[in-house]
C-alpha cells in the first residue's frame, strides 16, 4: 500500500474523498495566487526581496492560474503534479531573494520559504494520492468480454432477425433500390 | 428510505430520506427492485448538465413493484411488476398521441423556466435536470412515477429484472438511434463509444441488418464486447478513425454514422479537443463535440447522422458549411422510450436479444457512489453497473 493512500477516506457510500477535497481547496488557492501574482507582482517582489522580478511573478501568476481551473476539474491529478513542479521552482526563486534586499526582506522571503515548503508537503501528497487512487481502484483492465454477444441464438443468426420492423415514415431517408428514371429523370416517389 | 443524492459535482452520497408519497392521483408508488447508473448520470456526476440542486434524487433507469397507486390510476394495481421509463408520459398530449414522447407537453413541472432556457420545454424526466422537472430518481428504495399509468411498462413474469431493466433506457436507446438511420442492407454504420449504449445500438443495428456495423472506442474491453456481437471494431488510440472507415467503405465513407459518446468525447491528441477542455474548463463553452465533427467530416453524402449521444449546451466550431453542402440529415433526442418497448419486449421474449449482457458489476445500493467512481473511471473493466436497493 501507497503511503499516501491512508490520507484517502474510501467509503463506498461517498464518491467525493478527502483528497478530492484537498486537491479542490489547493485549486482555489492556485486561484487567489495567481491572481494575486498578476495583479500586484510589485508589492509581492518588494515584499521578497524580488524586486525587479515583476514579469516573473506574472508568469508565475500565468501557471498557477492554468493549475487552479484544471484542479477543478474532473481530473486534478495532473494539475496538481504541476503544482508539485511549480513548488520546486518558486522554492528556487524565493531562495534567491534570500541572499538579496534588507533584513525585513529576507525575514518574509523566509517566511515565504516556509510556507511553501508546507505547501509542497502538501501537493506532493494530494499528487500522490489522487494517483495511487485511480490505480489502486482500477483492477483488471482490458477483460474479455467476447463471450457476450447479447444474441441468445448466436451473433450469426441475429443478423438481420429484426428485418420484420417497419421504418416509421418519420425516420425514412435513403430508398432501398435505386428509384426508376423516366426518360432521365427520377420519378416522384 | 435510502436513495443516492446529488450534492454537487463528483460528490453523491447515500443519505437516508423521507420515503416518497402520492402526491396526484395519477401517481404511484414503486419499490425499486433493481436500478442502473447511465451514462447521463455521469454528465451530471461531472456537473456538465446545468440546474441541478443539491438534495436531489438520481437515477433513471430503474424498476420495481407497485406499492400504492392513486386514486386516478386504474391500470395499475398493487404488487404489479413494471420499468420505468426515464421520460415520463401523460399519453394524452399533442406530442405523445405522436410517440414524441421524451417531448410531452404536460409532464415537465418547471415548463416555465425550461421554456425560456430551449425556447419550447421538453418532458419531465426522473433523477435529471430541474430544467426537465426536477423529478426524484430512481437510484433508491422508492420512487414516485408522476402520470402513472403512460409511464410504465409492464413486465412479463419470465424475464428475470437484468432482462428487463433496460427497456427503461439505454435498450430503446440504441434501438431508437439504429431506427433513426433506417438501415438498408447495404449500409455500413458506424457507432462512436462502445458504452452501454453504444452495445445496444450495435446490436440492434446488426438485428435491423447492417452490411458492415463499425464500433469505435478506445478501451478494450469495450470493443472486447462490440466484437462479440459481431462489430468490425476500431481503437482510435491506435489508429485514424477517418482513414480505417473510408477503407472500409471504398473510400466512400459511411452511410450511417451514430454518435453514442455525447459532450465528455475524449481525444488524444487532437488539437480540437484540447481546445474544447480548456473551453470547457474555463465555461466558454459547455460540451466537447470531437465526435460531431469527425462524424460530419466522414459521413458519406446524403447519409445520416444519428445522436442519442447527450450534449448540453453550446459547441464551437461545428463544419456546419460542410455537412450543408454534403447534404445529410441529423436525427437525434432523448429517446421516446415506450414508442419501441412492446416490440422491443417481444424480442427479448423471443430470444433474440437479452439486454443483461452488458451488466459487468452488480452491488448494493450504498455502494452506489463508490460505483459511480468505478464507473466513472471505466476501472475493473466495468461497463455497466446494476444496483440492488
Ligand atoms: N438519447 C437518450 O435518450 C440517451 C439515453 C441514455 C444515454 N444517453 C447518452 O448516451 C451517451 C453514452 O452513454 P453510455 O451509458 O454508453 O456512456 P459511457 O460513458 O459508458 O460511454 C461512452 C463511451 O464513449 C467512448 N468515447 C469517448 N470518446 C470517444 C471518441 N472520441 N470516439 C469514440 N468513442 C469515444 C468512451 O470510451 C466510452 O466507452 C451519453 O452521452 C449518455 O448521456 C442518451
Ligand atoms: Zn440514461
Ligand atoms: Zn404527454
Amino acid at each position: 500500500m501507497n503511503i499516501a493512500s491512508t490520507l484517502v477516506t474510501s467509503r463506498p457510500d461517498r464518491s467525493l474523498t478527502l483528497t478530492d477535497r484537498v486537491a479542490r481547496g489547493l485549486g482555489w488557492f492556485s486561484l487567489g495566487l495567481g491572481l494575486a501574482e498578476i495583479v500586484a507582482p510589485g508589492k509581492l517582489g518588494r515584499a521578497l526581496g524580488l524586486e525587479g522580478k515583476e514579469t516573473l511573478l506574472r508568469a508565475y501568476g500565468g501557471r498557477e492560474i492554468g493549475a487552479g481551473i484544471w484542479a477543478l476539474s474532473d481530473t486534478p491529478a495532473p494539475a496538481i503534479w504541476a503544482r508539485v513542479a511549480g513548488d520546486i521552482v518558486d522554492l528556487g526563486t524565493l531562495a534567491a531573494g534570500l541572499r538579496g534586499g534588507d533584513d525585513s526582506q529576507r525575514r518574509n522571503a523566509f517566511i515565504a520559504l516556509a510556507a511553501v515548503g508546507g505547501i509542497t508537503l502538501v501537493d506532493l501528497l494530494t499528487a500522490m494520492s489522487l494517483s495511487a487512487e485511480t490505480t489502486e481502484n482500477k483492477g483488471e483492465t482490458g477483460r474479455d468480454y467476447s463471450d457476450r454477444s447479447g444474441f441468445p441464438g448466436g451473433a450469426d443468426k441475429a443478423r438481420g432477425a429484426a428485418r420484420d420492423f417497419k421504418t416509421p415514415a418519420e425516420y425514412r431517408s435513403t430508398p432501398v433500390e435505386e428509384p426508376k428514371r423516366v426518360s432521365g429523370e427520377l420519378e416522384p416517389a | 428510505m435510502k436513495a443516492l443524492v446529488w450534492h454537487g459535482k463528483q460528490d453523491i452520497r447515500c443519505d437516508t430520506i423521507p420515503d416518497p408519497e402520492i402526491e396526484d392521483p395519477k401517481d404511484a408508488i414503486i419499490k425499486v427492485t433493481s436500478c442502473a447508473i447511465c451514462g447521463s448520470d455521469l454528465h451530471l456526476f461531472h456537473n456538465y448538465i446545468p440546474a441541478m440542486m443539491p438534495g436531489d434524487v438520481i437515477g433513471h433507469e430503474m424498476m420495481g413493484e407497485v406499492v400504492e397507486t392513486g386514486s386516478d390510476v386504474s391500470k395499475l394495481k398493487k404488487g404489479d411488476r413494471i420499468v420505468i421509463p426515464f421520460t415520463i408520459n401523460c399519453d394524452e398530449c399533442d406530442q405523445c398521441r405522436r410517440g414524441n414522447y421524451s417531448l410531452c407537453e404536460r409532464s415537465n413541472r418547471n415548463k416555465a423556466m425550461a421554456d425560456k432556457v430551449f425556447g419550447h420545454a421538453t418532458a419531465g424526466l426522473f433523477g435529471y435536470t430541474h430544467l426537465t422537472g426536477g423529478y426524484q430518481g430512481g437510484q433508491a428504495e422508492y420512487l414516485r412515477v408522476p402520470f402513472a399509468e403512460g409511464t410504465h411498462i409492464p413486465v412479463p413474469d419470465s424475464l428475470t429484472d437484468e432482462q428487463a431493466l433496460f427497456l427503461g433506457d439505454i435498450f430503446p436507446t440504441g434501438w431508437q438511434a439504429a431506427v433513426q438511420c433506417d438501415i438498408q442492407p447495404t449500409d455500413t454504420v458506424a457507432i462512436w463509444g462502445a458504452g452501454p449504449v453504444g452495445q445496444m445500438a450495435i446490436r440492434s443495428a446488426i438485428l435491423l441488418g447492417a452490411k458492415q456495423v463499425v464500433a469505435i472506442d478506445r478501451l478494450p474491453e469495450r470493443l472486447s464486447m462490440a466484437e462479440a456481437a459481431g462489430a468490425i471494431t476500431i481503437n482510435f488510440e491506435d489508429e485514424s478513425v477517418v482513414e480505417r472507415l473510408n477503407d472500409l467503405t471504398q473510400g466512400k465513407g459511411p452511410e450511417k454514422c451514430i454518435d453514442c459518446v455525447g459532450l465528455e468525447a475524449h481525444a488524444t491528441g487532437h488539437i480540437d479537443s484540447m481546445m474544447d477542455r480548456v473551453k470547457q474548463a474555463t465555461m466558454m463553452e459547455s460540451d466537447r463535440p470531437h465526435v460531431l465533427r469527425e462524424m460530419i467530416y466522414v459521413c458519406r453524402g446524403a447519409g445520416v447522422l444519428s445522436i442519442p449521444g447527450v450534449y448540453g449546451g453550446l459547441v464551437d466550431k461545428i463544419p456546419f458549411g460542410m455537412a450543408m453542402n454534403k447534404g445529410l440529415t441529423f436525427r437525434m433526442g432523448q429517446t421516446h422510450v415506450r414508442r419501441w418497448t412492446k416490440d422491443l419486449t417481444r424480442r427479448i421474449e423471443e430470444g433474440q436479444i437479452d439486454p443483461s449482457f452488458v451488466i459487468t458489476h452488480t452491488a448494493r445500493l450504498e455502494e452506489g457512489p463508490g460505483m459511480y467512481r468505478t464507473f466513472e473511471q471505466k476501472n475493473d473493466s466495468c461497463i455497466k453497473v446494476m444496483l440492488k436497493p
